[in-house]
């Protein structure tokens, strides 16, 4: 049945310009080009950032932090800063994000309450980004007294990023064949030692995919940590999850906007928005890959 | 022992799921529970009052969150205008005509585009497009309601092209094999079988877009100029209203009536994108009928 379906597949696919009638060929090509319009304006933004940034980039622009009044130097604690705040956000959301998805796919009753907790999920994804900012401001400034710092941006981002780590966390459970669950169970093994030893070890690539996505995700938000924690300039690094930091994105955003000689400093925005385009990019691109290559292999059964 | 361990780790993961309803509560009730010192203290009609929002003048500040709905409409408006049609052919492309190679090649650039920061997309607005905005139209300045729409409506592509290609792809095989089957071409296949079948999903990927446009704060507020007075047109500077919370949040006074204030745009943008959301995610659920 399913070489069958194959072939019908590649006997269509042999036909394929022979089935489009001429005027039909116009819309075909209409479709293509508004795909390729997309992808040219990806380029467009992309070659503008690359080409004007790439000038700005060296040695010196990543070790440095910025000097005489941010008008030169380089961008060291904005680096620091985010690597900083993303690994609270990661500490916060991954082992959350997890729990929940093992709730619902290893020890829930599919019911009212797990429909009720994945809508809340879909709908947490939804919420801008700049609420998410009040919400912190109000509950990790102000109610748990953090002040403006790491750990209230951190926690901030990571209600953020909660409903990414959970939806592919999900995903990468419900991968787990039932049967390894079923023989584990029939051997006498509790529901814990189940997920720990059985479902938990090969579900690690998928969920490794969900932090990455979750990470790129919040290595580029700007509106929550607006009040959170993020610092116009700090002279010196962070010491520690209380203190106030810089932020790439953030700093982006100062230096394209804020700053009193926006002019001048445009080649130092255009290398911070090259440095975060990049990071992101390729944090997006690792969890791209790594999914695919996971789903290849749970498509052949390994 | 081993009971001990299954126990705590059973409430350990319910308590986990558990926590993201009380997430969601929790956002809806602390945006409520600092508005209601603001609508009590104001009532609800001034911040729809046809002056101006303008917490820090002397005398009598006024908080119409009134110019900054229009923003908000006008942006997500004209971002949806230029990226529905253009999000749902890249999609119908992508899902019915893309041979696989193509599909392999341009869904991850997809989602690329998806993660481009909205602060970079701000920063492109602001050095690029503003410029030439400003020349083609003759204007001072290119920093307009125009600006931000086209940048919003980039940044809601790759939701709606990943939705709706998720939407036409799981309309059932039999409807198109009994299409061609009866004489049907590939193009009125997709036009009079696939889209229409595809019909609830596709909305709510336009949907989710529009949820992500209206909440979208760096890009808008970075292009669109931030005015505060009634935008008459495109290319008027308009202010949204996550870019005026975003403006104001650095530097609010705690617990001042101006805070207040920012929580009742906060609450009215958490009602706005969750009404949206809510409805896409009804289509959603809502799978085209197959009989089998």
């Amino acid at each position: 049945m399913k070489a069958e379906v194959l072939k019908q597949g590649i006997a269509v696919k042999k036909h394929k310009t022979s089935e489009w009638h001429s005027y039909e060929l116009v819309g075909f090509w209409a479709l293509r080009l508004t795909l390729v319009l997309v992808l040219f304006i990806l380029g467009i933004i992309v070659f503008d950032i690359v080409s004007k940034g790439a000038g700005v980039i060296n040695w010196e622009f990543l070790t440095q932090p910025p000097r005489v009044g941010m008008t030169e130097g380089g961008i060291f604690p904005a680096i620091v800063g985010t690597f900083y705040v993303t690994l609270i956000t990661i500490a916060f959301a991954v082992p959350l994000g997890v729990g929940a998805a093992i709730y619902l796919n290893e020890y829930a009753v599919q019911g009212k309450f797990t429909r009720l907790v994945r809508m809340s999920v879909r709908n947490l994804a939804g919420v801008p980004s700049i609420v998410f900012g009040l919400f912190g401001m109000a509950v990790f400034v102000k109610i748990f007294g953090f002040g403006p710092s790491l750990i209230a941006a951190g926690f901030t981002l990571g209600l953020l990023t909660l409903p990414v780590t959970v939806t592919a966390s999900e995903e990468a459970l419900r991968t787990v064949p039932r049967a390894y669950r079923e023989g584990s169970f029939a051997l006498g093994a509790t529901r814990w030692q189940v997920v720990r030893t059985v479902v938990l070890p090969r579900a690690i690539p998928g969920i490794l995919t969900g932090t990455i996505l979750g990470l790129a995700r919040a290595a580029g938000e700007t509106a929550p940590i607006l009040a959170t924690g993020a610092a116009f300039f700090l002279p010196h690094l962070p010491d520690s999850i209380r203190s106030q930091f810089m932020a790439l994105p953030y700093h982006l955003f100062i230096m394209s906007t804020q700053h009193h000689a926006i002019s001048q400093v445009r080649p130092i925005a255009y290398g911070t928005a090259l440095i975060l385009l990049v990071l992101v990019c390729l944090l997006n691109l690792a969890a791209v890959l790594l999914r695919k290559r996971y789903r290849e292999r749970v498509a052949k059964g390994l | 022992m081993t009971a001990i361990t299954e126990k705590a780790m059973r409430t350990i993961f319910t308590l986990c799921g558990l926590a993201i309803i009380l997430f969601l509560v929790g956002i809806l009730y602390i945006l409520f529970s600092n508005s209601m010192p603001g609508l009590t203290e104001l009532g609800i009609g001034p911040f729809f009052a046809a002056d101006r929002w303008n917490p820090g003048a002397y005398g009598e500040p006024t908080y119409s969150l009134l110019n900054m709905i229009y923003g908000t409409l006008m942006v997500t408006l004209g971002a949806l205008i230029f990226a529905v049609p253009t999000g749902v052919a890249a999609a119908a492309y992508l899902a019915e005509i893309a041979s696989p190679w193509e599909r392999e090649v341009f869904k991850p650039i997809v989602e690329v585009l998806a993660g481009v920061p909205s602060v970079v997309l701000g920063f492109f607005g602001l050095v690029v497009l503003a410029p030439l905005i400003a020349r083609t139209f003759n204007l001072n300045s290119g920093l307009t309601a125009l600006n931000g729409a086209i940048l919003v409506g980039i940044m809601a592509l790759p939701t709606i092209i990943t939705l709706a290609e998720d939407a036409i792809t799981a309309v059932p095989k039999e409807y198109r094999h009994a299409s061609l089957a009866l004489g049907g071409t590939r193009w009125q296949t997709i036009w009079k079988i696939t889209i229409p079948a595809a019909f609830s999903g596709i909305t709510a990927s336009a949907m989710l877009g529009m949820g992500r446009a209206i909440g979208e704060t760096m890009t808008v507020l970075m292009v669109t100029g931030n005015m505060v007075a009634r935008p008459e047109s495109f290319l008027d500077s308009v202010r949204t209203l996550s870019a005026g919370i975003a403006i104001d949040i650095g530097d609010v006074v705690f617990n001042s009536t101006h805070f207040h204030a920012l929580f009742v745009a906060g609450l009215l943008l958490f009602l706005i994108t969750f009404l949206v959301n809510l409805l896409a995610d009804i289509l959603i659920q809502r799978k085209p009928e197959v009989n089998k």
